[in-house]
C-alpha cells in the first residue's frame, strides 16, 4: 500500500471519528432540548416540588440554586482575589511559592464529593451549622477557590509592566498599583473567569448533598427577614438545589412524573450554563470595550 | 528640628497602606493553604480510625471481598472488604479511557491538523461547552437512556460497568478532547513544515511527526480525564446499580468508591464502624487523586526535558 493512499484511508477515519464525536455531543444536547424544553412552563419554574403527585415544579430549587450561587461566589471571590493578587504581585519565584502553588492545585483536582464530605464533616457537624445554605456555601466556596484563584491569577498576569512601572512612576506604592491600576485592567478577564466559575457552580451536586441537604422546605416569598427560617433568604434553613434535585428524585424514585420534571430541570440547568458562558463572553468584551475606550 | 525628625522616620501612610494590603492578600492565599491541610487532616483522622480505633487489618480492608459493615463477615471479622469498591472504581476509570483516547485524539488531530477552520468554528466550542454540562445531566441521560440500551442489547438489568463506562466516557470525552487539542496546538508549525518539505504526506506527518512530539500533553489529556472519572460521583451512582459485590460481569450491578460513599455518609451514626469504613473510602478517593495530581507532574516535568533536548 503506498503513502498516498494510507494518507487518504487515515483522512477518512480521521472524518469518521470527528463525525461520530460531533454527533453524539449534538445527539447529547438535542436529547436534553428536546425532552426538557417542552416541560419548561412558568408553573413548572415558579411552583413548589410534590414528592407523592404528578405536577410538581422546580420553584424552590431554582431560588435556592442563585442564592447558594450568590452566597458562595459572595465568599470565595474576596478570597481568590486576595490570593491571587499574592500568588501574582507580590510571592518570590522561589520552593515555597512552588509548593504553594502545587497545594492549590491538588485542591482543584479533589473530587468534588470529597469536598463535599469534608464540608459535611466541618461545617455541618464541628462548627454545627447543621445542613444549611451556610454549609453549602462553604462547601461551594472550597470547590471554587482554587478555580477562582487560578483564573484571577492568570489575568493579572496576562497585563503588562508597562501599567505596573507607570503606577510606580506616579508614586504608587505596590499595593495601591495593584488595586487602582492592574485589577481594573484586569477586570474584564477576572470577571469572565468569575462567570465561567459561577457556570460550575450552578451545576454541582456531590458537593452538596451532605451540606446544604436534600430537603427544600416550603418559604414564605413575603417574608425577606433573613432572621426567619421560612424566609427565603434565611442562610440556616436547609436547601436543595436544582442538580440535588435531579439526582434525588431520580435515586428515590417515588415521584411519579421523575422523568419529566428531570428532563424539565435537566434543560433549565444547561440553559443556565449556556447562558453564563455567552454572558461571561458578552460581559468581558463589552467590558474591555468600554475601558479600553475602543 | 524633632517634628522633622520623626516625620522622617515615621512611616509614611503610603508604606502602610502597602503592608496592609500585602498582609491581607497574605492571609487569603494562607486560608486556601489552610482549607487544604483541614481537608487531608480530617479525612485522614476518619478514615484512619478503621484501622486504629476499631482495629480493622489494613490489607484485610483493602482486600476483602464482602462489605457490610455493621455485621460480621464469614471469617468472623466485620466485613470491611473494599475490594468491590476498587475494583468497580478502577474498571469504569480504565475502560472509559481507552474508549474515550481514540475518539478524543481523532477528534482533537482533525480539529487541529485536518480542518482548523471547521474545528474552530463548530468543534471547538461544542467541546467547550459539553465540559460544563453538570455530571447529574450525564446521569439523567445515563439512566434514561444508556441504562435501557445496554438491558436491551447486552442482557442484565442494564445497570453495571459497563452503562457507567458509557456516561463516563462521554462525560470525560470533552475534557481529553480539547486539552488534547491544545497540545497538538502547541507543536511548533515548523515541525508540520519541515516533515511535509521532506515529501511526507499529511498523515505520515501526523503520525510520525506530530502525534509524538504532543505524546506528553496528550497523556496529561488522558491522566486528567481518568482522574475525573475516578472521582465522579453521581452520575455513576446513578448507572451503576450499586451493589457491592465483585463485579463478575460488565453488566452485573457493580459499585465504585464514590457511589457507595454517596448512598451511606447519611445512613450511618458518626464514629461508628460503619461510618469510619466509609470514611477510609473516602481516603482512598483522596489519594488516588493525590496521585493522579503526582503522576500528571511527572509527565508534565518529563516532557519539558523532551523538549529542550
Amino acid at each position: 500500500m503506498n503513502a498516498k493512499r494510507v494518507d487518504k484511508i487515515a483522512t477518512g477515519v480521521l472524518y469518521a471519528i470527528a463525525a461520530f464525536v460531533v454527533i453524539i455531543l449534538v445527539a447529547l444536547l438535542g436529547y436534553i432540548l428536546v425532552q426538557g424544553v417542552p416541560e419548561i412552563s412558568w408553573h413548572f419554574l415558579t411552583s413548589p416540588a410534590l414528592s407523592f403527585e404528578a405536577g410538581g415544579g422546580i420553584g424552590i430549587q431554582l431560588f435556592n440554586s442563585f442564592y447558594l450561587l450568590f452566597l458562595a461566589l459572595l465568599i470565595s471571590l474576596p478570597i481568590s482575589l486576595g490570593a491571587g493578587i499574592y500568588l501574582n504581585e507580590y510571592a518570590p519565584q522561589n520552593t515555597i511559592t512552588g509548593l504553594i502553588r502545587t497545594t492549590i492545585e491538588i485542591l482543584s483536582s479533589l473530587p468534588s464529593v470529597v469536598v463535599g464530605l469534608f464540608g459535611y464533616l466541618f461545617f455541618v457537624v464541628q462548627f454545627k451549622l447543621g445542613f444549611s445554605i451556610l454549609s453549602g456555601a462553604f462547601a461551594l466556596t472550597v470547590f471554587n477557590l482554587p478555580i477562582l484563584t487560578r483564573s484571577i491569577e492568570e489575568a493579572l498576569a496576562n497585563i503588562s509592566n508597562d501599567q505596573r512601572e507607570a503606577g510606580y512612576a506616579l508614586g504608587l506604592s505596590r499595593w495601591e498599583t495593584v488595586t487602582k491600576i492592574v485589577v481594573p485592567a484586569a477586570l474584564p478577564s477576572i470577571i469572565t473567569g468569575v462567570v465561567l466559575s459561577a457556570g460550575r457552580i450552578f451545576g454541582e451536586a456531590a458537593a452538596l448533598i451532605y451540606t446544604a441537604g436534600q430537603s427544600a422546605p416550603a418559604l414564605n416569598f413575603h417574608d425577606w427577614n433573613p432572621f426567619n427560617i421560612s424566609s427565603p433568604l434565611s442562610p440556616m434553613r436547609p436547601a436543595e438545589t436544582l442538580a440535588v434535585h435531579i439526582w434525588k428524585i431520580n435515586s428515590e424514585g417515588i415521584m411519579p412524573d421523575a422523568k419529566a420534571v428531570s428532563a424539565g430541570a435537566s434543560a433549565v440547568l444547561i440553559i443556565a450554563v449556556l447562558l453564563f458562558n455567552f454572558l461571561a463572553r458578552w460581559l468581558g468584551k463589552r467590558l474591555y470595550k468600554h475601558l479600553t475606550a475602543e | 528640628m524633632d517634628k522633622i525628625r520623626a516625620s522622617l522616620l515615621k512611616k509614611s501612610i503610603a508604606s502602610k497602606i502597602e503592608r496592609r494590603g500585602k498582609i491581607i492578600s497574605l492571609t487569603c492565599l494562607a486560608l486556601i493553604i489552610l482549607v487544604v491541610f483541614l481537608i487531608f487532616y480530617f479525612v485522614a483522622s476518619r478514615g484512619l480510625a478503621t484501622f486504629f480505633q476499631n482495629h480493622i487489618n489494613f490489607w484485610q480492608f483493602l482486600s476483602g471481598t464482602q462489605w457490610n459493615p455493621g455485621t460480621n463477615g464469614t471469617n468472623g471479622q466485620p466485613a470491611v472488604g473494599a475490594l468491590p469498591m476498587i475494583v468497580g472504581s478502577f474498571l469504569i476509570t480504565i475502560f472509559s479511557a481507552l474508549v474515550a483516547t481514540p475518539f478524543a485524539i481523532g477528534t482533537a488531530v482533525f480539529m487541529t491538523e485536518i480542518s482548523p477552520r471547521r474545528g474552530a468554528q463548530i468543534l471547538r466550542p461544542v467541546t467547550e461547552l459539553l465540559v460544563g454540562i453538570p455530571s447529574v445531566v450525564y446521569g439523567f441521560i445515563g439512566l434514561q437512556v444508556v441504562v435501557p440500551f445496554v438491558r436491551n442489547t447486552f442482557g442484565g438489568s442494564g445497570y453495571g460497568i459497563l452503562s457507567g463506562t458509557f456516561v463516563l466516557f462521554v462525560m470525560i470525552l470533552p475534557t481529553v478532547t480539547s486539552m488534547s487539542a491544545d497540545a497538538l496546538n502547541a507543536v511548533p508549525r515548523y515541525y508540520r513544515e519541515a516533515s511535509l518539505a521532506l515529501g511526507a504526506t499529511r498523515w505520515q506527518t501526523i503520525y510520525k511527526v506530530v502525534l509524538r512530539a504532543a505524546i506528553p500533553g496528550m497523556l496529561t489529556a488522558i491522566v486528567f480525564g481518568m482522574a475525573r472519572a475516578f472521582g465522579e460521583a453521581l452520575a455513576v451512582q446513578m448507572v451503576i446499580g450499586n451493589a457491592t459485590l465483585l463485579p463478575h460481569s460488565l453488566v452485573s450491578p457493580a459499585s465504585t468508591l464514590t457511589s457507595i460513599l454517596t448512598m451511606g455518609i447519611g445512613n450511618t451514626v458518626m464514629g461508628s464502624l460503619q461510618n469510619n469504613a466509609l470514611w477510609s473510602l473516602a481516603m482512598i478517593l483522596l489519594l488516588m487523586s493525590l496521585v493522579f495530581n503526582m503522576v500528571i507532574r511527572y509527565i508534565g516535568r518529563k516532557g519539558k526535558l523532551n523538549n529542550e533536548r
